[in-house]
């Protein structure tokens, strides 16, 4: 049914929008943009807190905050009026007075929507001055950071953490001018049930919340002349290109690998390689689960976000979880161990960086039980795909002029399109299913796209028949997605075998490490961005997968020789002590009811 | 208890509590009644410990099974509580305290005396008044929302039932809803808390929503500073607020109704959890209310004591287990409100109002009041005023008549200045508004606004730039900090205004002062934020050349702000006596006794006004 038309005026000018818009979504499809910062890109936002999109309408009392207010017939709209101006004006500059301005240092410049707000409205400078509020910087955790003190408030952050992930980490505190945001009583993200995922990174306006950045640990690795092996994530091929201006959807992975050949990198690998690796293990524990009847659904492991919301609310269902570590603390053992014993390098020597989508995997690198080889850390460093772009600019790199190069092709160079695909969500099970129907048949499927998996939905569901064994399947990401099949296998009820959980939703494409997509720095893309940048980027995976000409993880080469060689076979004694980890049950905060 | 369950058991049970407390206040058979003052206010004055010594000198005399003693609410007239009635002489008693307890017993329940040191004083007149009624203070008063209080014990039903309760929802369950909202309308009742939205229109836009849940809520999260009138009417007859969300419940279709009042309010807490159970326990809330198609349940819910959880979408938050922060409307409450259902939000004066209004019917209660405010307020009259207390007045009363004939005026002699009503959030009148009729519109017309109802009355000591300051102390306290033109502009405002009192203003700070204010007073989420600034810019207004004797001549002309005056001794006044100087605690202050006038060291006073409190002979002053 066509949504009704209403008449409204903005400027005296007349528009016919649909019914059901607030005002900033109409003044957007009229031409207009109204600066906000609490209002989540598109327009939409429950809170109408920051009061910097104010308007004036005729007839309602004192100024609307155009992100909430919704439009009626014929109202009559004035952005631009006199009163109007100075009150967005002065929210801002009431912000500013409020906001640690250390913009040289900060690095959020270039992406901070406060600065563009400020320049928006005209804010002048110090225009008011006065105490700032009590500031907390909380640093302790590996993977996020917190200061309040370039916090405005906008809760964004708060609506993410509940809406996404179901968990509401970050809450507000205090009241008044005090009022700040934080895990309960202001503790570290390092003491709360904080996953680590990062999506409330991506929405922060300001450079409140950010990675915790490993930058120099990568440079001190260089200055003491470490062997530094770089490894990048499938997803990060698929965005590091939005780093550079160009447009979302655009291929980076040529580009990518000449530019860490530019860093000084020792070897460029692929974590595919890992990927590919982890589908043997993954796989193969799926099957010996099934045929030994073993604990079902079995559930992946390649998300650590999912792990750590695991071992917080869920520790119950560990059994379920494959026992496989992440692709690349997998790839990080075997260059520890396969890689360096081939080239005959002390582990010792050699540093692993991983170029991640993703702020948990800072996490991950710490755990205890990833470090295979002589007690070392699997990896060193994680970097996020932003913090890569801010080493490529800094080293003097013109992204625009790189040649295309090829991922070093020693020993761990060779992937196939199954990995590809595991930046995305319903890769992995994609991934894993190729490669099953050749292991329970013995022949390759016909087919190797499981469309049924693909795509974006909250939750995927798929009964895949390989020669007459029926394989019930799950895919979801976003912990408020997955929360339900949860609650399913702990009341005994789920009807899978396996299930893919990634942490954020839509997976490592749209993960916490990615680059920040706010359509008011990206003029040149057309369409609501917002809507569509998750498809653009799953679609790059995808047609490089395409490409491929191997797109099964045991059709891979380089796989094949590391078992003959090196590992023997999937989840032999060699593949248990490098290539799985354990899991630890963290405090319970919410007992069952 | 005996079940109510029909129109004609309510009626039957009705007839005869009235006659029974008709004989108690006439005296029928020769009883006799004592009533002591059992608001919040007279029990922090040992009224408890009064009615306990009462209980045992009638028992020591034998009197106990003769003389009945219970609480009631409050008597409005607080600055003269602990207040005792005796029936039905209908004597009124008041700073009564436990040592007197003998006496009234001795010489005026056996002896038949009235005691007369107990008997309220007109202080300007030298009057005595030994019966209520005729005090000036309650001469102009009228109670319709304080229906009961002083009158009826708050924790008996059938005394309620006695004093009218119930009649209002009988009746109303004879009305269709919508005559019910009908006649709300014409009543011309608006909200009482404060911005004056006509009753009647709220119920009907949560009458015409569609939904099977609606609620009623009840708002007694009362918090300007001060005010006290939701207390009282909940301290004093719970029953009657119960019975107006009841009718409010049956207009639009609600089932549930929620009391939200603050934690801080334990007395009036505890008399609505009595009054539903007993409601509850005569079939009177439950189901099928006599005998008809409504249900209704009454719950209760307490603040933790945050300003802002008065404003209607906080505290729906809060009722909800949220953070209290409003939200932004539309939606508005009516059409999507607590678990966003339909849901109306009224006073508690709002809801006293209402079973009074269908007692005597709209035109009888519009009789009452200005063209478009009917019936009456309630105010606490405060500050520097003669009779501090509650009062309730009919609208179109003027200032004056407020101050002087119910106030008895400003005390020592001192010169009316201003009067701060509607809290935090209203504005300050001048002895130019003095003739002002107050009703909803006038007040906002003039700069201020009814708010709540608190009425706080400034003299020729108060220095207003520091009033503005202290409304802005407690509105930055209370700031949820969820929209930026309250939490940091109010911050910002405060800092200049403290910049001004300490003598650090300059004319340039005026202007950013006004803008500021404005920009809170248009930009602000709530109400709360809205009308924020409406201390500075009332103040600004009416006693702008304070502020510029501030900034400029770097002088308070109150001698309020410290760092703005001085102590000073009259060297003529002065009989070189030493007090002054034996008292001050920094030793500021020399002279020789009997020859030389005594002098204070400016930079080593601290201004702590003890040299001033110590002479006798008004030699020391402020300059």
């Amino acid at each position: 049914m066509a949504k009704k038309m209403l008449n409204i005026k903005i400027e005296d000018h007349p528009y016919q929008v649909e019914e059901g818009l607030t005002i900033m979504e109409a003044a957007q499809k009229c031409g207009y943009n109204i600066p906000h910062l609490c209002t989540f890109e598109g327009g939409r936002c429950s809170r109408g807190s920051c009061r910097v999109c104010l308007v004036e309408v005729t007839g309602a009392r004192g100024l609307v905050a155009s992100c909430v207010y919704p439009i009626n017939e014929g109202m009559d709209i004035h952005i631009n009026s006199q009163k109007a101006l100075g009150a967005r004006r002065t929210s801002v500059e009431l912000l500013l007075s409020n906001h640690n301005k250390n913009c040289q240092q900060c690095v959020k410049n270039g992406n901070c929507e406060l600065l563009l707000a400020a320049q928006m409205t005209g804010a002048r400078d110090d225009m008011y001055q006065g105490e700032q509020t009590e500031n907390t910087v909380d640093e302790i955790a590996p993977g996020i950071t917190r200061d309040t003190s370039k916090c405005v408030l906008c809760g964004r952050c708060v609506e993410t953490c509940k809406a996404l992930q179901g968990i509401g980490v970050l809450g507000f505190q205090k009241r008044g001018f005090k009022t700040i945001v934080g895990p309960a009583f202001n503790r570290s993200f390092a003491d709360s049930p904080c996953m680590q995922c990062g999506q409330c990174v991506l929405v922060c306006p300001t450079g409140a919340l950010l990675e915790k950045s490993e930058i120099e640990k990568v440079d001190e690795a260089m200055k003491a002349g470490k062997k530094v092996i770089v490894q990048t994530a499938p997803a990060v091929r698929a965005t590091i290109a939005e780093e550079f201006g160009e447009k979302i959807g655009t291929t980076g992975t040529g580009k990518m690998v000449a530019a860490l050949h530019r860093l000084g990198f020792y070897r460029v690998f692929d974590t595919n390689f890992a990927a590919d690796l982890t589908i043997m293990e993954e796989g193969t524990e799926l099957l010996n689960r099934i045929k030994n009847g073993g604990v079902l659904p079995q559930i992946t492991s390649c998300s650590p976000g999912w792990i750590n919301y695991m071992e917080y609310f869920y520790s119950d269902l560990i059994p379920h979880v494959s026992t496989c570590k992440s692709p690349h603390e997998m790839e990080g053992a075997i260059i520890k161990s396969y890689f360096a014993e081939k080239h005959g390098l002390k582990p010792e020597e050699i540093f692993v960086v991983s170029i991640m989508p993703c702020t948990a995997k800072k996490y991950e690198r710490t755990r205890k039980a990833n470090a295979a080889v002589n007690g070392l850390p699997d990896v060193d460093a994680v970097l996020t795909v932003r913090e890569l772009g801010r080493m490529i600019r800094r080293a003097g790199i013109n992204w625009q002029k790189l040649p295309e190069e090829e991922f070093d092709n020693d020993l761990l160079g060779q992937y196939t399109g199954a990995g590809v695909i595991f930046g995305v969500t319903g890769g992995v099970m994609e991934a894993a299913l190729r490669t099953a129907y050749h292991v329970l048949t013995g022949k390759e499927a016909g087919f190797l796209d499981f469309k049924a998996v693909r795509g974006l939905k909250d939750v995927k569901e798929a009964e895949i028949d390989i020669n007459g064994t029926k394989l019930k399947v799950a895919v979801t990401s976003g912990m408020a997605n997955a929360k339900p099949l949860l609650d399913d296998i702990r009341a005994g009820k789920s009807p899978y075998a396996f299930i893919e959980i990634m942490g954020c939703p839509g997976g490592c494409i749209n993960g916490g490490g990615q680059p920040y997509v706010t359509s008011c720095f990206l003029p040149h893309e057309k369409d609501n961005i917002r809507d569509t940048y998750r498809k653009k980027r799953s679609a790059v995976l995808y047609s490089e997968d395409e490409r491929l000409a191997i797109r099964q993880s045991h059709n891979n080469p380089d796989i094949q020789k590391l078992y003959q060689d090196f590992l023997g076979e999937p989840c032999g004694e060699k593949s248990h002590h490098l290539l799985h980890t354990t899991y630890e049950a963290k405090r319970v905060r919410f007992p069952k009811k | 208890m005996a079940k109510i369950r029909t129109q004609e058991e309510l009626a039957a049970r009705i007839g005869k509590c009235e006659s029974c407390l008709k004989a108690k206040f006439t005296g029928e058979g020769g009883k006799r009644a004592i009533v002591i003052c059992g608001g919040t206010g007279c029990l922090s004055n040992k009224s408890a410990e009064i009615k306990a010594a009462f209980e045992q000198k009638l028992k020591e005399k034998g009197l106990d099974k003769k003389i009945s003693i219970n609480f009631v609410g409050c008597f409005g007239f607080c600055s003269q509580g602990p207040f005792v009635k005796i029936f039905p002489e209908d004597t009124l008693y008041r700073m009564v305290k436990v040592s007197d307890v003998d006496r009234i017993v001795e010489n005026d329940i056996i002896g038949g005396k009235v005691v007369e040191d107990l008997v309220y004083v007109d202080p300007n007149t030298k009057v005595k008044y030994p019966k209520q009624d005729e005090i000036p203070f309650y001469a102009k008063q009228k109670r319709v929302a304080l229906h009961g209080s002083s009158m009826i014990n708050p924790e008996d039903i059938d005394e309620a039932l006695g004093y009218d309760s119930f009649k209002g929802l009988a009746k109303a369950l004879t009305m269709k809803p919508q005559e019910v909202i009908d006649m709300i309308l014409k009543s011309g009742l608006r909200g009482r808390g404060g911005a004056g939205f006509p009753t009647g229109r709220k119920w009907q836009f949560a009458h015409d929503q569609v939904n099977n849940t609606k609620y009623v809520v009840c708002n007694g999260d009362e918090g300007d500073p001060g005010a006290f009138m939701d207390r009282s009417m909940l301290e004093a007859n719970p029953f009657n607020v119960i019975e107006g969300m009841m009718i409010a419940g049956y207009a639009i279709g609600a089932k549930e109704g929620y009391f939200y009042v603050r934690a801080e309010y334990p007395i009036a807490v505890n008399r609505l959890k009595i009054a539903i159970k007993k409601l509850n326990e005569v079939g009177l809330l439950g189901r099928h209310i006599l005998g008809t198609d409504f249900s209704f349940q009454a719950h209760i819910r307490l603040g933790a004591g945050a300003f802002v959880c008065g404003e209607e979408t906080a505290l729906l938050n809060s009722i909800e287990g949220k953070r209290g922060m409003p939200r932004p409307r539309p939606p508005f409450p009516a059409i999507k409100g607590l678990w966003q259902k339909p849901t109306i939000i009224n006073n508690v004066e709002t809801l006293a109002n209402v079973p009074y209004i269908l007692r005597v019917g709209a035109d009888e209660y519009a009789k009452v009041g200005t063209e478009k405010s009917k019936g009456t307020k309630v105010f606490a009259l405060g500050g520097k005023v003669n009779n501090v207390g509650l009062v309730e007045v009919p609208m179109g009363l003027t200032l004056k008549e407020l101050v002087y004939d119910i106030g008895g005026g400003v005390p020592n002699g001192k010169q009316f200045k201003a009067i701060q009503t509607g809290g935090p959030s209203g504005g300050c009148l001048t002895v130019k508004n003095l003739d002002t009729p107050i009703d909803y519109d006038n007040l906002i017309a003039q700069g201020s606004m009814m708010g709540s109802g608190g009425a706080i009355v400034m003299d020729e000591d108060n220095c207003m730039v520091n009033i503005a300051k202290f409304y802005m102390e407690f509105i930055t306290d209370e700031s949820c900090g969820k929209c930026t033109p309250c939490r940091v502009g109010t911050k910002r405002i405060l800092e200049i205004l403290t910049k001004i009192t300490k003598g650090q203003g300059t004319m340039e700070d005026l202007t950013y002062l006004q803008e500021l204010a404005f920009a809170t007073k248009n930009g602000a989420l709530c109400g709360l934020g809205q009308t924020a600034a409406n201390p500075v810019l009332s103040t600004m207004k009416n006693f702008y050349d304070e502020y510029v004797a501030h900034v400029r001549d770097k002088k308070c002309p109150a001698h309020e702000c410290k760092d703005l005056m001085e102590y000073y001794i009259d060297p003529e006044k002065c009989k070189k006596c030493s007090a002054c100087a034996r008292g001050c605690p920094v030793g500021a202050i020399s002279g020789v006794v009997g020859k030389e006038a005594f002098k204070i060291d400016t930079k080593k006073c601290i201004k702590c006004g003890s040299c001033i409190s110590t002479c006798r002979f008004g030699a020391i002053s402020k300059r």
